[in-house]
């Protein structure tokens, strides 16, 4: 196999680059002296399972924060569904389709679960230009979303009860309410039982059946084989492979900067 | 309970205590009513900011006395309009001041609102903590102008003589008292209606996590800057009426950091969740104080207040609501 | 005489700055190094004056001596207060409004038991050094100001040798980046928190003493300080101690310029308003990154 560095191998997942979803280009951030993100570009498809890996420190969480607004990047552009995002703050970027989950669960602790999806459904749903939905709406749309999630039965409880596995499908199904066009779900199973990854694997992939564009940020390689359509691997900052999963991880790069060690 | 049934509710519980007061007769009454009326609004506007959003104002005292300047300021043009506006403009000046004290009111719900967008927006950016010491600052500078300036009384301070008996109401501080209960109706509604709101999910969200929120879809500066607004032409609203209860305002009285403390303190020890915390705190607070200052004295009354608020938020820190609801939680499984 | 005046004042600046450095220290390790809020601090740097003016009214002694003699009695109250507040709030997390009552309440509470205890009179110390004053050429040096203010360099300067060269020094300016890695040095960050906290409380029995010696003090001197000291550390970069410094001398000056052209009335609102501006233009201070 060819050398892929920087260049996505458009041949094997891209069948509609006219148009991505989310397109990053020469994205730069720096923490003082820090180069944390290093001029890299990005092209995602709607509809695409991405997986973004690289070791810890390697700029994985500062790209999502620079892709859903929580931080902003100082050189480049991201722009998504056609639209220049970048200094816009979160809310905004929620309300076009963008959604995030975080690593360690941040929910709304003095609510219940169900007033947890609400949140989402009252002001990103809700905020968006046609749509107002009654009481008894906002109610059916929490059940099917916790549903989803198989949370319905935890939905009058307090955060706070529920086991880790199911803290972290509170995330995703928060972030999942607002009817995003890509969810960008960081590290939602670490720490997680085989069995616990696999039934979120599975949620993942029954999501982008559904239409929504997935990237997952994942340091299980099991879960990431198992999901992603195509592969990302940052390194300091840089992209260093982009492309088809099984291509990717024979990368003697990839394998030399992170896979090997 | 929909929010029209617990707007006549809250009426007629005020009508009842007002015609209670008016049947007992006794003006000093209205007077002790009146302090703990305007503790009830100083405490739920503190608790919209802090209890709902999480964001801590230790300059209450400071945007009371924007109420209570706004006031004075207006009072003073009604005395000599002639020196402050020009020849053409005397005869609609005259008819249009003295102002009603209604309008006074709002007028410092409106200023004092428009410092807290002002201070919002340059400090509610960053993180919890500087919000509340530059509300700390606010208070300072605030006071500094004023001490500096001679129109609203400077040091010296400045009198205010209200009239002696109004049609209606009889003695001028039953009407006082009226105003404030209504002030005090009026922000138990709002606060409540807020809480049942979307905006009051907003508010919480931000208490609970703000970066969450955030990518949930709440515009977080823009709910705070709300927040604080409302926070503020509130304490504003309470501060108005004051020159006219107490006759003679210097900047002590009107910055007094009784009122930073009792803000805090009331909404803590009631409970800072829901509109019921903060108007039970003030309700037992400033009458307890109202008693200690009567046999003890002032001092140790404030003494009393900051040792509670310690010991609340220490032991109890959902206050007296949340102690009510472990005690019938208890109950209710025993 | 107008460049007599501004000298003067620049000089006085100088001073005021060393003792506001004093004033602040504790908050930069307190709020800049361990993020505890601590506003009640210039309410015991107050309960320091009185204190030292106790014992000066009894037994004679120089206050900046009795401060010294005091200092293991703050260190104690420091671990005490840390101890409450660590385990009513910190450890259950996530509680910062709470912590921020508690400690205004302890503001208060200090301000109103000295008004029960002393009443609302002007308190102040007899030295043999308050009325003297030093004179070099058109400068004027006011002992009373000159002697705290050394004597506030010095302590300045002790705190940041024991920072940046002893083991818990160090380990201090640790904790604030990263307790994690303190805990895999097997150092436990809660003791050395609590180490630092008390530290920074006994800076309170110092600057106490200085400010009785710069100024008779009432109970509720300390709110004058409120936003001076926060000024002072925001503007200095939190937690920087040599940033604070910096930052008080800055502030002392302009607020003795402001004084001796504009008037003492308008000085409060100096550091206030350099504060409001600082937190608005530039959070990270002078020198923070």
């Amino acid at each position: 196999m060819s050398q892929i560095m920087g260049q996505p191998v458009t041949e094997v997942v891209d069948d509609d680059i006219a148009a991505p979803l989310l397109g990053i280009d020469q994205l730069g951030k720096r923490f003082g002296g820090f180069v944390a993100l290093d001029t890299v570009d990005l092209s995602v498809p709607t509809g695409q399972r991405l997986g973004l890996i690289g070791p810890n420190g390697s700029g994985k969480s500062t790209l999502v924060n620079c892709i859903s607004g929580t931080l902003q990047n100082e050189t480049g552009s991201v722009r998504f569904n056609g639209q220049r995002v970048d200094g816009m703050p979160p809310h905004q970027r929620a309300r076009l389709g963008l959604a995030r989950s975080f690593q360690l669960p941040r929910p709304f602790r003095s609510m219940t679960v169900a007033e947890n999806i609400r949140v989402p459904l009252l002001y990103t749903v809700g905020a968006r230009h046609g749509v107002h939905l009654t009481q008894s709406e906002l109610e059916d749309r929490c059940l099917e979303v916790l549903s989803l999630v198989a949370l319905q039965d935890k939905a009058r409880k307090s955060p706070l009860d529920l086991t880790q596995v199911e803290m972290r499908k509170l995330e995703l199904a928060r972030a999942m309410a607002a009817e995003p066009k890509l969810l960008i779900a960081d590290e939602s199973m670490a720490g997680l039982s085989h069995s616990e990854v696999e039934d979120i694997v599975a949620l993942l992939i029954r999501l982008n059946q559904r239409g929504i564009t997935i990237i997952m940020i994942e340091h299980i390689m099991r879960a990431v084989m198992a999901f992603s359509q195509r592969l990302v691997v940052l390194v300091s900052g840089r992209k260093v492979a982009d492309g088809a999963p099984e291509d990717v991880i024979k990368d003697k790069d990839v394998v030399g900067a992170y896979l090997g060690t | 309970m929909r929010t029209p049934l617990f707007t006549l509710v809250m009426l007629a519980v005020a009508a009842a205590l007002y015609l209670s007061f008016r049947f007992v007769g006794n003006d000093y009454l209205f007077f002790l009513g009146y302090v703990v009326l305007q503790y009830v609004v100083i405490a739920t506007a503190w608790n919209i900011l802090g209890g709902y959003c999480g964001y801590v104002n230790f300059g209450s005292a400071g945007f009371f006395a924007i109420g209570v300047y706004s006031t004075i300021f207006f009072y003073n043009i009604g005395q000599a309009p002639e020196e402050v506006f020009p020849e053409f403009l005397l005869t609609p000046m005259k008819w249009i001041f003295p102002l009603p004290l209604p309008v006074l009111i709002v007028l410092g719900g409106v200023f004092a609102g428009l410092i807290g967008l002002g201070m919002g927006y340059l400090t509610l950016r960053l993180r919890g903590v500087f919000f509340a010491i530059a509300t700390l600052a606010l208070a300072v500078v605030l006071e500094t102008f004023i001490v500096n300036w001679s129109f609203v009384g400077g040091s010296r301070g400045a009198y205010v003589i209200p009239p002696e008996n109004i049609p209606v109401f009889g003695p001028f501080i039953q009407y006082l008292f009226v105003l404030m209960l209504l002030l005090a109706v009026a922000s138990v509604v709002a606060a409540r209606l807020i809480e049942r709101s979307r905006l009051g999910i907003g508010f919480a969200t931000i208490r609970d996590d703000e970066l969450a929120a955030e990518t949930s879809g709440v515009p977080t500066l823009r709910l705070k800057l709300i927040a604080t607004v409302l926070s503020g032409a509130l304490f504003g609203m309470a501060g108005a009426p004051f020159p006219f209860y107490i006759g003679y305002v210097e900047p002590n009285s009107a910055f007094n950091l009784s009122y930073a403390v009792n803000a805090i303190a009331m909404p803590m020890i009631g409970g800072t969740t829901s509109w019921v915390g903060p108007m039970i705190g003030a309700l037992i607070l400033s009458t307890l104080q109202q008693v200690v200052t009567v046999t003890i004295s002032s001092a140790v009354n404030l003494l009393i207040t900051g040792l509670l608020l310690i010991g609340f938020v220490i032991l109890a820190p959902n206050g007296l609501i949340g102690l009510w609801h472990d005690w019938t939680g208890r109950r209710s499984k025993s | 005489m107008q460049f007599d005046l501004l000298i003067n004042a620049i000089i006085a600046g100088l001073m005021l700055g060393a003792f506001y450095a004093a004033v602040t220290a504790g908050i930069s390790i307190s709020f800049g190094m361990l993020d505890i809020v601590n506003i009640a601090h210039p309410g015991f740097i107050v309960l320091g004056s009185y204190i030292a003016y106790i014992v000066n009214a009894q037994f004679g002694i120089d206050p900046i001596v009795i401060a010294i003699l005091a200092l293991p009695v703050f260190y104690a109250f420091g671990a005490l207060i840390y101890g409450i507040y660590f385990q009513s709030f910190e450890k259950r997390g996530q509680d910062s409004m709470r912590g921020l009552a508690f400690f205004f309440g302890l503001l208060f509470v200090t301000e109103v038991g000295l008004i029960v205890a002393f009443g609302v009179d002007y308190r102040s110390v007899t030295t043999s050094y308050v009325g003297g004053s030093v004179n070099i050429g058109p400068m004027e040096f006011p002992l009373r100001m000159l002697v705290p203010a050394i004597v506030s360099l010095a302590m300045f300067a002790a705190l940041q040798l024991f920072m940046t060269r002893t083991f818990i020094g160090r380990a201090v300016m640790a904790v604030s980046q990263d307790p994690q890695a303190l805990e895999l040095m097997a150092v436990d960050p809660t003791r050395i928190k609590r180490i630092a906290f008390s530290l920074s409380m006994a800076t309170c029995a110092m600057a106490g003493a200085f400010l009785i010696v710069i100024q008779p003090v009432l109970p509720s001197s300390g709110r004058e300080y409120i936003g001076r000291v926060f000024a002072v550390c925001v503007l200095g970069g939190l937690g920087s101690l040599p940033g604070t410094l910096i930052a008080a001398l800055l502030i002392g000056v302009i607020e003795s310029i402001v004084t001796t052209f504009y008037g003492p009335s308008w000085a409060p609102a100096v550091s206030f308003g350099l504060l409001l501006l600082t937190l608005a233009v530039r959070p990270s201070g002078l020198l923070g990154r």
